[in-house]
């Protein structure tokens, strides 16, 4: 089942399915591409910040990648089963 | 003669290409300014096992040569040659976190297409050991196409091999760099994703150590608190742990003031050394010490990888007025001195965050404004209780400071809707590992901070001291008049008045905010001596200016004086350091206009509202 990336709970593996790029803005769309997301990438929802649960703290390959709620909403993910 | 060769150093940020530059390097660095840009330049020197010199020059970290911000242009003009007043590189030094590959090879990919002599350096291989990954360096290099060595700067490991290697590179035929091959950053990705899973064994388990910081660090609750202690231990600190060396520089430049005064005749030359010189220069230099401590935490706290989790927590906050984390640290860094804090804006990447940021650091209460306060306070304010055992001159205190950030952030609102207007830059950032901070980085990291400091001391304070004593002695005040009303300054003063006269300001004040200009703890200097007071130490000058000023004023005179200093931009320094970061006199001109705007309003209000609430 398809879900956002912001609706993700924490600590749960999910496979990217789509990234809406044109949604995000050039220069964001730019960063996330450099952080290493890509349609078929493993991530994490590690962490959340104190306010809002905004910003979101997850996994992507190797790194930790802090980002806005904003622009993890455009970014679907996949649950993984198990 | 034909200048050493340059090498480039390349590579993510978070590569720990730094710790390598120093290691390389060692002290034998040199920091300035590219030409045009607010980027800074490190380079350094070290010879071949041969003999042959080079110049190693530390680039900003980025992750594309697709670039966003100054810092990536700079990186970007270098490796491709087309930086103004820097050379060809002979050779690039490609730094990558040997833990990251799938991420840092996408970069190296796109830095070895340009053709130049290159040797990547494996960095923090123990890091990826102690995760349990193993790297066959020979398959990376054969995948790669240029040699690979494995490396552990902050331990000094593998330096040797990498410095032989780049020797044996460095040709003496100079190499154009190819063109930029525009390539799909994604397409790049996936090869070097490609590259990284067959050249690394990788176990199940990744980066929990990481993580399990974090789920403090970063937790709603426990994290906020964290952070909070932090900033309390930091700004005690800057104040506690300063306070004898301040002790000991005052007592320096007590010392250099008698002796000058001893060797010279009386006369202006003597008068222009010793007032004018020595005491405006050592009335700045006492900063030195909390600028320091300051900037020790703030190296420690990014060096260990915590800055970024503060920026993390705090993000959602700054966004309220148009900002982002990352504007935390340099506002943070404002509390001690705007000087440090305008100059910390450079990791923002957003060139509107950025000039908002530095556009309301100035209304952070810098530790220039507290003898300004103590004085204004100790003499009007009764020290009384208010209940619950809060003084009320504290909380006088306490409401400057909180005037000043809401201020602030009022501004930046105004700001981010005005003259900076445009979309937010949003917050995206790497949380890097946690690491133990190097001793010997930090000390090169201080040593630099404090030269800076210091050669700015030497040169623009000398000369602001030198105009302002000039002010203050001519023209000469014939016998029976007071010099100091009959001087520029005091003429300037009395041309100041009427201006100042609605917000209740009399001469006296009219008078010691114009070398307060310069630095506004001068101000307390200038109305001791305007209520011709004589004496030289500070403290001693601070008391009685206090015991002189009590009833002088009346109290909605007093509250608007103290609202003037939170908002006023008198700092000489700050203004200097806002041209060179923003490279135009129209935001240092602009932040002149706006603060002195909203300092007049303020104090003016202030000075009215009292006054019709019968406060005297």
């Amino acid at each position: 089942m398809s879900l956002r990336l912001d609706e993700l709970p924490l600590r749960r593996n999910a496979t990217v399915s789509e990234i809406d790029w044109a949604g995000i803005g050039p220069t964001e769309a730019k960063r996330l591409r450099e952080f290493g997301f890509d349609e078929g990438v493993i991530v994490t929802k590690l962490h959340t910040g104190p306010i809002g649960r905004d910003p979101i703290a997850c996994r992507v390959g190797r790194m930790t990648v802090a980002l806005r709620r904003k622009v993890a909403g455009a970014i679907q993910v996949v649950e993984a089963t198990a | 003669m034909n200048p050493a060769p340059l090498v480039a150093l390349v590579g993510n940020p978070n590569a720990g290409k730094s710790a390598l530059f120093n290691a390389l390097t060692g002290a034998r660095q040199k920091v300035g300014n590219y030409p045009g840009v607010t980027v800074e330049r490190k380079s350094g020197r070290f010879s071949f096992d041969d003999g042959r010199p080079v110049e190693l020059v530390d680039l900003p970290g980025t992750y594309s040569l697709d670039p966003t911000s100054p810092d990536e242009i700079v990186t970007r003009n270098v490796v491709t040659g087309h930086q103004t007043g820097e050379r060809v590189p002979a050779a690039l030094v490609i730094v990558v976190d040997a833990s990251n590959l799938d991420n840092h090879l996408r970069f190296a990919l796109q830095l070895i297409e340009l053709g130049l002599p290159t040797v990547v350096a494996l960095n923090m291989v123990d890091m990826a050991e102690r995760d349990g990954l193993t790297i066959d360096v020979e398959a990376l290099s054969r995948e790669l196409g240029v040699p690979v060595v494995p490396t552990v700067a902050v331990r000094r490991r593998g330096v040797d091999q990498l410095r032989a290697v780049l020797g044996s590179i460095v040709g003496t035929g100079a190499v154009m760099p190819r063109p930029v091959t525009p390539t799909e950053l994604t397409a790049l990705q996936r090869r070097a994703r490609a590259i990284a899973s067959a050249t690394t064994t990788r176990p199940v388990a990744l980066r929990g150590g990481a993580e399990r910081i974090d789920r403090v660090l970063l937790h709603p609750i426990a994290g906020l608190v964290i952070l909070l202690t932090l900033l309390f231990v930091m700004f005690q600190a800057v104040f506690a742990w300063s306070e004898a060396p301040i002790g000991w520089i005052e007592d320096g430049f007590g010392l250099l003031q008698g002796l000058a005064a001893d060797a010279l005749p009386p006369g202006l030359l003597r008068s222009l050394i010793v007032d004018g010189l020595i005491a405006g220069v050592g009335s700045v230099i006492v900063f030195l010490p909390q600028i320091l401590i300051l900037f020790l935490f703030i190296l420690l706290l990014e060096a260990s990888g915590y800055m970024v989790r503060a920026a993390f927590l705090m993000d959602k906050l700054m966004a309220g007025v148009g900002l982002s984390g990352r504007a935390f640290i340099p506002l943070l860094s404002s509390f001690a001195c705007a000087i440090p804090g305008i100059m910390a804006t450079r990791t923002i990447d957003d060139p509107k965050d950025r000039l908002t940021t530095i556009l309301i650091a100035p209304l952070m209460t810098c530790s220039a404004r507290l003898p300004v306060y103590a004085v204004i306070i100790g003499a009007f304010i009764p020290a009384r209780d208010v209940g619950y055992g809060i003084g009320l001159q504290g909380l006088v205190l306490f409401g400057l400071y909180i005037t000043g950030i809401l201020g602030a952030m009022l501004a930046a609102f105004v700001l981010r809707r005005t003259v900076a207007r445009g979309a937010s830059g949003g917050f995206m950032m790497e949380l890097p590992r946690y690491q133990w901070p190097d001793p010997r980085d930090i000390a090169i990291g201080l040593v630099q901070r404090a030269w800076i400091f210091l050669r700015r001391a030497g040169t623009l304070i000398l000369a602001a001291s030198l105009l302002l004593w000039l002010l203050l002695t001519f023209p000469q005040a014939p016998e029976g008049r007071s010099q100091v009303e009959y001087s520029a300054a005091g003429r300037i003063a009395s041309g100041l008045e009427p201006v100042v006269r609605p917000i209740g300001f009399n001469h006296e004040i009219a008078l010691a905010i114009i070398p307060a200009m310069a630095a506004r703890e001068v101000a307390v200097a200038a109305l001791g001596t305007v209520y011709s007071i004589e004496s030289d130490d500070e403290a001693v000058l601070e008391q009685s200016v206090t015991e002189r000023l009590s009833g002088r004023w009346p109290l909605p005179t007093a509250l608007a004086f103290l609202m003037w200093f939170v908002f006023a931009p008198q700092c000489l320094s700050t203004i200097a350091v806002i041209r060179r970061e923003t490279n135009s006199w129209r935001w240092p001109l602009f932040a002149l206009g706006y603060l002195f705007l909203l300092a007049y309003v303020a104090a003016g209000a202030t000075f009215w509202a009292a006054t019709a609430l019968g406060w005297h």
